[in-house]
């Protein structure tokens, strides 16, 4: 499709994930494009890390997107021993889908006719990276890392969700060493459909608590 | 019964990762999570100690006052035992 | 103005809660922007480089997230995300003595001559 890009002279469209390209390759070279470059080489040329191993790094990071964990909150909602160890252990349940998630310690905190979690870091941008892969960048904003914490209601209904006062709300600051995903509650009308089905139901906000699924 | 704990109002400069605030506010330890290595030496380069780090729960009531959107909601954040003085 | 911040201004001191800029939780903000990018080559580079780097152990995330501090509220308002990251990567580099500046500074000058985009001047 036709996609106006200012500077531009060709047409670089949008990505896999429905999001304009950011500029790149052909915009002027910066003080900080020069020193990744070189950066790069030197580490290159120093034996520390290998072309092939910068490549490898990037495809496992583009590999990595919201899909997987959606597809971790849709066995979830299909298998209670699975969800049962995903809530006690969440690191231990996505690898045991497969998922290289690397050394991140994940907590998984449910959402319930009575609770809504919704997830923050307020000190840098903590982000279950290795499961859901980049976060986005509402979430890395000076105004989501003030306001999640103080007025979490507020915020959630600037992103159109309107928890209720009989709910409780329960922000979770990522200030260490724990990730967290949110695990969404199964929408209704959904009992006949299969878990891959169901995992098109959840979106990457709905597992930061920030979203709702979508209806079937 | 749940363990009461508050955070310790002390500002040293530098890497901490205890946010400001939470500084002297109490909360109830949510669950233990093991030990992980000290961010404060992690952050220069230094070896760095094992510290016990604890999920907190505060209320929004403790936190913020009256300025809460509802007293009952919640926040949990992970505090090392270093950050934290047992009540 | 009170009378011990009119007394500090007089004689030249100052005074702080400690508090640092980026422990932002609630801070007064305004809206949650909501516009969203993917990102550039050159900026998964860098996270491909801090990865690797965090992984074969020149740095943790904290010295890092320490760099990113260290440069202050400036840069967090005026540099990208990834602009950021870069300069902290090389700030970690530096100091684990993986290279020095004066290889870093003359590898920046030969890449300035490589051409004038990202894409002509990426390799060697």
């Amino acid at each position: 499709m036709p996609h106006d890009h200012p500077g531009h002279d060709h047409d670089h469209g949008l990505s896999p994930s429905g999001h304009p390209f950011r500029a790149d390759n052909d915009a002027p070279l910066t003080y900080w494009q020069r020193m990744e470059i070189a950066a790069r080489e030197l580490l290159i040329e120093k034996g520390i890390v290998t072309p092939a191993e910068v490549a490898a790094q990037i495809d496992a990071m583009d590999a990595r997107s919201p899909a997987n964990g959606a597809a971790v909150v849709a066995r979830a909602w299909c298998d209670p021993a699975f969800k049962a160890r995903l809530l006690s252990n969440g690191s231990d349940a996505c690898r045991e889908m497969g998922f290289d998630i690397g050394a991140l310690h994940l907590v998984v905190v449910e959402n319930t006719e009575d609770v809504h979690n919704l997830i923050v870091c307020t000190l840098c941008s903590c982000y279950p990276r290795t499961l859901l892969g980049l976060p986005p960048d509402w979430y890395k904003t000076r105004a989501y890392r003030s306001r999640a914490v103080i007025e979490p209601r507020k915020v959630l209904r600037e992103f159109g969700v309107d928890v209720p006062d009989s709910m409780t709300v329960r922000v979770h600051d990522s200030t260490a060493d724990m990730r967290y995903l949110v695990l969404p509650a199964r929408p209704a009308g959904t009992d006949g459909m299969d878990e891959t089905a169901l995992a098109g139901l959840v979106t990457r906000d709905s597992m930061i608590g920030m979203g709702l699924p979508k209806q079937p | 019964m749940a363990e009461r704990v508050r955070v310790k109002t002390m500002s040293p400069p530098g890497h901490v990762r205890a946010p400001h605030y939470l500084r002297g506010k109490t909360g109830e330890i949510e669950r233990p999570l093991g030990a992980y290595k000290n961010p404060e030496q992690l952050a220069y380069g230094l070896d760095a100690a094992p510290k016990e780090l604890f999920r907190v729960r505060f209320t929004m009531a403790e936190i913020w006052g009256d300025r809460a959107e509802r007293a009952e909601d919640t926040l949990d954040a992970e505090i090392y035992a270093h950050w934290l003085e047992r009540l | 103005m009170d009378s011990a911040a009119a007394s500090f201004y007089l004689c030249g001191m100052s005074d702080t809660d400690g508090r640092r800029w980026h422990d932002m939780g609630g801070r007064d903000a305004g809206p949650v922007p909501k516009g969203e990018h993917d990102f550039a080559l050159w900026e998964k580079r860098v996270d491909a480089l801090m990865m690797l780097c965090s992984g074969k152990g020149f740095f943790t995330v904290d010295g890092l997230r320490r760099a990113l501090e260290d440069m202050g509220e400036d840069a967090f308002e005026t540099m990208t995300y990834y602009e950021r990251w870069m300069a902290a990567v090389n700030q970690n580099l530096v100091e684990q003595g993986v290279y020095t500046l004066e290889e870093l500074g003359t590898r920046m000058e030969e890449i300035a001559q490589r051409g004038d985009s990202y894409g002509e001047a990426q390799d060697g």
